[in-house]
C-alpha cells in the first residue's frame, strides 16, 4: 500500500514543490475509510461488562485518519512540507536512488521466500550477499565469505545455543 | 529505610556472575550500537527481545538498562567525531562537540561527555531511587479513567512537541493506534482489521513493529540517499582533561542534570528539549560565550548530561506507572509484558527483587560505561569505518532474525518488508517515528482502560472524566492542543 506514495513522490519530487505529499494525505483518508468499514462489519456486540462493544474504537480511529487527512491536504495546499530526515550516511542533496532501493527490498523478500523451504542459512547468506551488493559492495568473494559465517555462527548460538526457531531446512542433519 | 535495604540487596543481586555478565555485555553492545549509524537503543532491545525470551527476565532487563545507557555514551562519540550525530539526542552536542574535535580537541570533548554522563547517570539515578517510590505512592490510588488520560496526554504529548508539524504528528499517531487494534479484540474476542489473514489474529508482534520502521525504513532509506563519500572521521587518542577544563565542566555537569532528569520523566520531552535547554543555559551562563559556536566544553558538558539524566527520568513514569516517554522505554515495556509481569505501581511490590536489581545494574553500568569509554573511545571510534555496505546489510540481516523468531512464520518477514516501506516513506515526508511505536504499545492498553472506566459508569461517558486528577490531565491536554492558536492570537494582538 505504501508502494503507492513512492511512486507519487517521485513524480513530485521532480517539480519542485513537495505535492507527492498528497498521496500521504489519499493513504491516510484510504486507511481511515477501511477501518470504518472493517468496524461496521463487526456486529455490535455489548454487555453489561462492557457497554460500548468492539466497534466505536475503530470508528473514532477511522473519522480521526480521515480529519488528519484532510487538516494534512491543507496544510500542504498552504505550502506546509515535512523535512526528509538526515543522518549519518544520508545525503538528501542526491535524488532517490531506486535501483539500490528496490534491490535491497528484493533481497529482503527473497529471504522471506527462502527461509521455510531452504533454511536460515541459505537464506540469511542469500539476504546479507544481496543486500551488501545492492548497497554497492563489489567485493564478491568476501561478501559471500562474511554471509556464510555470519548465518552459520547466528544459527549455532541462537538455533542451538539459546533455542530461538531458525529453521535448518535442506540442511537439516547437516548442521 | 525500607528501600535502601531492598537497593543494597539488589547490589548484592547485581554482582553474581551472570547478572555482571549481562550487564556488561549490554554496556558493551549499547556503546556499539550508540556509536554506528543506522542502529539505536530501542531497535537493539526489539531485536533482542526474542531471544531473551528463555532467559530470567531480571537478566534480560539488566541487558536492555544496559543497552539503554551504553547508547547514550556511544551517541555522543559519533557526534563528536562525525558531525552527524547518530542519536536524536545527540544532536546538540555535536555543534560544540564536533567544533572542537575540528579545532584539535576530541579529546576534551569525548572526556568531558563521558565524565559528564557518568555524574549525569549517577545523580540521576539516585534521583530514581528516591522518586520512583513517591510515584508509586501517587500512581497506586489513581483508577481505570486516570489511567486513560494519562495515556491520552503521552499520545498528545509525543505528537505535538516532537518535530515541527503537528498534524505530521498525528497521522504517524493514528496509524500507530491502527496498527494496534489489529488482531482479536481481548474484551469481546472479536477479529479487527485482520483481513481474514489467521496470522494476524494474534495482532502484529511489537518487536516486528519497531525492528519493521526502525531497522528496515532505515536502511531502505539509506539505500535511497547513500552518501557515496563517506564523511570523515576525525581520529583521536585517549580522552583526557586539563584543570581548566574541569573548572568549566563541573557546573555545567549539574545544571544538565538538573535539566535532563524531570523532563525525562516527562510524556513526550524525551532528551531533545532538555539537552536543547542545558545548550541555551550554558551560552547564556558562560563567563566566554564567544566561545560558543567555535568550541566551547560548556557545550559538550551540559547536553551530554541532559541527555544521560534524561534516560534516567525515563525509567520513573516507566517503571511506577507503565508509561513510556520514549522509544527504547516503549520496547522495554513491551518486553515486560511478554514476560507476564505487568508494569505499573504494583511492580514494586511484586517484583521487589528484579526492580532493585535493575536500579542497581544503573549504577554499575555508569561506572563500567566510564571505564569502558575513556580509554577505549579510539577503539570504538574505529567502528565507524566499517564499509556501509556490510553495515547496513547486517542490520537487515540481524533485522530477519528477529523478527523470524518472534512466531517463526515467514508472513512476519513481509509484515517487516511492508512496515519498512512504511518506515521509508515517513522518513521521505517527515513524519516523526515515535508517535506510532507509543500508538502501537500504548494504544490497546487505553483502550481497555477507557473501557474498563465505561464500565464502571454503565456506559455513561460521564465515567472517562473520573476524580480530579484526571480532570486536571485533561486540562493539560487541552493547553497542549490549543496553545499554538493562543501564541499565534497574543503574537498579532501584541504587535
Amino acid at each position: 500500500m505504501s508502494v503507492r506514495d513512492e511512486r507519487l513522490s517521485r513524480d513530485g519530487g521532480a517539480r519542485g514543490g513537495d505535492r507527492a505529499q498528497y498521496g500521504v494525505c489519499a493513504f491516510l483518508a484510504l486507511l481511515g475509510a477501511l477501518v470504518i468499514v472493517d468496524a461496521l462489519r463487526i456486529a455490535p456486540l455489548t454487555s453489561s461488562n462492557d457497554p460500548i462493544g468492539p466497534r466505536p474504537v475503530p470508528v473514532l480511529l477511522g473519522v480521526a485518519l480521515l480529519a488528519v487527512a484532510v487538516v494534512y491536504g491543507v496544510d500542504v495546499a498552504r505550502g506546509g512540507r515535512g523535512e526528509p530526515e538526515g543522518g549519518e550516511d544520508v545525503d538528501l542533496s542526491t535524488a532517490v536512488d531506486w535501483r539500490t532501493v528496490l534491490l535491497l527490498a528484493g533481497a529482503f523478500a527473497a529471504n522471506a521466500v527462502l527461509i521455510e523451504p531452504f533454511g536460515w542459512v541459505v537464506s540469511g547468506t542469500v539476504l546479507f550477499w544481496g543486500a551488501a551488493f545492492a548497497l554497492g559492495n563489489r567485493h564478491h568473494v568476501r561478501g559471500l565469505a562474511i554471509a556464510i559465517a555470519l548465518s552459520l555462527i547466528t544459527f549455532y548460538a541462537f538455533a542451538i545455543g539459546l533455542g530461538v526457531n531458525l529453521p535448518a531446512g535442506v540442511l537439516q542433519g547437516i548442521l | 529505610m525500607d528501600n535502601l535495604t531492598h537497593l543494597l540487596d539488589g547490589f548484592v543481586n547485581v554482582l553474581s556472575p551472570g547478572n555482571l555478565l549481562m550487564a556488561l555485555l549490554g554496556v558493551v553492545a549499547g556503546t556499539a550500537v550508540g556509536v554506528l549509524p543506522g542502529i539505536g537503543p530501542a531497535m537493539t532491545v526489539a531485536l533482542l527481545l526474542p531471544v531473551t525470551y528463555g532467559m530470567d527476565p531480571t537478566q534480560a532487563f539488566i541487558l536492555f538498562a544496559g543497552i539503554y545507557y551504553g547508547g547514550m555514551y556511544g551517541g555522543s562519540t559519533t557526534s563528536i567525531l562525525l558531525n552527524t550525530p547518530g542519536e536524536s539526542s545527540s544532536v546538540i552536542t555535536s555543534i560544540e562537540g564536533n567544533k572542537m574535535a575540528k579545532a584539535g580537541r576530541a579529546a576534551q570533548a569525548l572526556a568531558t561527555a563521558a565524565i559528564g554522563s557518568f555524574v549525569a547517570g549517577t545523580i540521576a539515578t539516585l534521583l530514581l531511587v528516591l522518586v520512583t517510590p513517591l510515584v508509586v505512592t501517587f500512581a497506586i490510588s489513581l483508577g481505570a479513567p486516570d489511567y486513560f488520560a494519562i495515556m491520552l496526554l503521552a499520545f498528545v504529548a509525543v505528537s505535538v512537541t516532537l518535530g515541527s508539524s503537528r498534524v505530521r504528528g498525528f497521522a504517524s499517531l493514528l496509524l500507530g493506534l491502527v496498527i494496534g487494534l489489529i488482531g482479536i479484540d481481548g474484551v469481546t474476542g472479536r477479529q479487527r482489521l485482520t483481513l481474514g489473514i489467521p496470522q494476524l489474529a494474534d495482532g502484529i508482534d511489537v518487536v516486528v513493529v519497531a525492528v519493521g520502521i526502525f531497522a528496515v525504513g532505515e536502511a531502505l532509506w539509506v539505500a535511497a540517499h547513500m552518501r557515496r563519500t563517506a564523511a570523515p572521521v576525525i581520529p583521536v587518542g585517549r580522552p583526557w582533561m586539563g584543570a581548566e577544563d574541569w573548572r568549566r565542566s563541573w557546573r555545567p555537569w549539574l545544571r544538565g542534570t538538573a535539566l535532563g532528569f524531570p523532563f525525562g520523566a516527562l510524556p513526550g520531552a524525551g532528551a531533545e528539549i532538555p539537552t536543547f535547554l542545558s545548550y541555551v543555559t550554558e551560552k547564556r551562563l558562560a563567563r566566554r560565550s564567544e566561545e560558543f559556536g567555535h568550541g566551547a566544553i560548556e557545550g559538550v558538558a551540559g547536553p551530554e548530561a541532559a541527555n544521560n539524566a534524561s534516560a534516567a527520568g525515563t525509567l520513573v513514569p516507566m517503571l511506577a506507572i507503565g508509561l513510556p516517554t520514549t522509544a527504547t522505554a516503549a520496547v522495554m515495556l513491551a518486553a515486560f509484558e511478554s514476560y507476564g509481569i505487568q508494569p505499573g505501581p504494583l511492580l514494586l511490590e511484586r517484583q521487589p527483587a528484579l526492580v532493585w536489581t535493575l536500579i542497581a545494574s544503573l549504577f554499575l553500568g555508569n561506572l563500567l560505561l566510564l571505564v569502558l569509554n575513556l580509554p577505549l573511545a579510539p577503539a570504538w571510534a574505529k567502528l565507524l569505518r566499517i564499509p556501509r555496505p556490510y553495515l547496513y546489510a547486517g542490520i537487515l540481516f540481524f533485522a530477519s532474525m528477529g523478527a523470524y523468531a518472534v512466531n517463526s512464520q515467514p508472513l512476519d518477514l513481509v509484515l517487516l518488508l511492508l512496515l519498512g516501506l512504511l518506515g521509508f516513506v515517513m522518513r521521505r515526508f517527515g513524519l516523526p517515528v515515535l508517535p506510532l511505536i507509543v500508538g502501537v504499545i500504548l494504544g490497546p492498553r487505553a483502550e481497555l482502560q477507557g473501557r474498563r472506566s465505561l464500565q464502571l459508569s454503565g456506559g455513561d461517558l460521564s465515567g472517562l472524566l473520573g476524580g480530579p486528577v484526571s480532570i486536571a490531565i485533561y486540562a493539560v491536554i487541552a493547553m497542549l492542543l490549543v496553545w499554538p492558536f493562543i501564541k499565534r492570537y497574543v503574537a498579532r494582538s501584541a504587535p
